[in-house]
């Protein structure tokens, strides 16, 4: 029951720790091209979830013995 | 003996009719078996009465003594004791808000007693949800209104209906099994509890102090969200944030679509403009270098220069400015989606148009035309 998709928050706070690095004067060149490249890569996972236009509501259920699952709730 | 009591009790029975008697409550006591006795009595007289559980159990609460009353009942005589007694079928303070204020006062003292009330308990929401549980009826207006502000607003989110029933027999024991269960969901980063508007009897369930209770152990931030804006549930005082419809508790549980959309946008201009000084800086370095050590140096610098502008061709592709200012536009409904279909522009929508230099609202002509 672990989530497949990025997250959005780890995704910004990435993207915002990567954009302060980038912006020290002090980092070296290579350092700073593979910055930009895992900023360019999260910035676009970012921009997918923000375009993401599909709610998941699932409904939580308790089977006899205790365990707990989901099944997509229609709607 | 039992003859003039019984005889007694007849002429009592068939020489009254239910009649409604106002009075103050004094010697109030519930037994175990949940029968309530007490004594109704004003300046000039008083009688014993007797109110069955099957009677006194839809109240919210037990009257206090000093209270008074109005009470619905049928007069009798208690055989046993040769005693004058009325039977009450139905309690009513004269006080505004009556039994269910008591109780709500009572609930509350309690709650405040063990500190939950406490401004101090109050978390902050997490500011970009991911997972969030929703505490409710699976048919209510309310799962639907939640449904259909986060469609609108922030739809990147797993909602997790928790069902349960909201009103009637069993709410509020169902509410707390359901409460209980959000703390064994994984990964949950947020609760919401509520229901859409009712009577004061239809929100009884969130004034239970054991419910409130239930929503105070829940071990993420909870958003109560009861009906109607003007009644203060006992659940809205112990959760983390107070909303007065779930349609506004599901506004406060995401972020905002077009402000993220410009945060992220910030980000992606910080990310090109910080590697175009690091480039311009690495840049002076190598020349300066290159001039003392000559081509070895140079053929690195060129390999840099052109990996440099491969990464700037893929940052352009990644930024819709470029594609603006070739002339295009991009069109935005008013909560921030792309219209990508004409069939979106329904006669009439306003929507956005976005160019390269700035934004011009705009409106889909009436069909009519």
């Amino acid at each position: 029951m672990t989530r497949e998709k990025p997250s959005f928050r780890d995704e910004l706070e990435q993207l915002e720790a990567i954009v302060r690095q980038l912006e020290d004067p002090d980092v070296d060149l290579d350092r700073a091209l593979e910055l930009f490249e895992e900023g360019v890569r999260r910035l676009k996972v970012a921009r997918t979830l923000l375009e993401q236009s599909e709610l998941t509501v699932k409904r939580v259920l308790q089977d006899a013995d205790g365990t707990i699952r989901t099944d997509e709730l229609e709607r | 003996m039992a003859d003039v009591t019984r005889r007694a009790r007849q002429l009592i029975e068939a020489g009254f009719d239910r009649l409604w008697v106002r009075g103050e409550v004094t010697s109030f006591k519930s037994y175990r078996s949940g029968h309530w006795y007490f004594t109704l009595r004003d300046a000039e007289a008083q009688v014993r009465c007797v109110m069955w559980r099957g009677d006194n159990q839809r109240l919210p609460t037990s009257p206090e003594d000093g209270m008074e009353v109005f009470v619905h009942a049928r007069p009798t005589l208690w055989e046993e004791r040769g005693e004058f007694r009325l039977t009450v079928k139905q309690l009513i303070p004269t006080a505004e808000g009556g039994l269910w204020q008591l109780q709500l006062e009572r609930a509350k003292a309690a709650l405040e007693r063990d500190g939950l009330l406490d401004p101090a308990r109050k978390r902050p929401l997490p500011p970009y949800p991911e997972r969030i549980a929703v505490v409710t009826s699976p048919d209510g207006a309310a799962l639907r209104d939640i449904v259909s502000v986060l469609e609108r607003r922030w739809p990147a989110v797993e909602l997790w209906v928790v069902p349960t029933l909201v009103q009637g027999d069993g709410a509020e024991d169902e509410l707390c099994a359901a409460l209980e269960m959000v703390n064994a969901l994984p990964e949950m980063d947020l609760a919401i509890v509520g229901r859409g508007g009712g009577s004061r009897e239809d929100l009884w369930a969130f004034n239970s102090e054991q419910v409130a209770r239930a929503v105070a152990a829940v071990r993420v931030p909870i958003i109560s969200a009861v009906g109607h804006e003007t009644d203060v549930s006992l659940t809205d005082l112990v959760a983390d944030v107070r909303a007065p419809t779930p349609s506004a508790a599901a506004e406060a549980a995401v972020p905002e679509r077009r402000a993220t959309q410009d945060r992220v946008d910030a980000l992606a201009r910080r990310l090109a403009r910080g590697l175009g000084n690091q480039a311009e800086l690495g840049k002076e370095r190598l020349e300066r270098t290159a001039d003392r050590l000559g081509a070895a140096v140079q053929r690195q610098v060129e390999a840099r220069r052109h990996r440099l502008a491969g990464l700037s061709g893929k940052l352009d592709a990644l930024s819709p400015l470029r594609v603006l200012q070739r002339g295009y536009a991009v069109a935005r409904d008013e909560a921030g989606r792309v219209l990508k279909r004409a069939a979106q522009f329904s006669p009439g929508l306003p929507f956005r148009l976005e160019l390269a230099d700035g934004e011009v609202r705009a409106r889909t002509l009436e069909d009519d035309a």
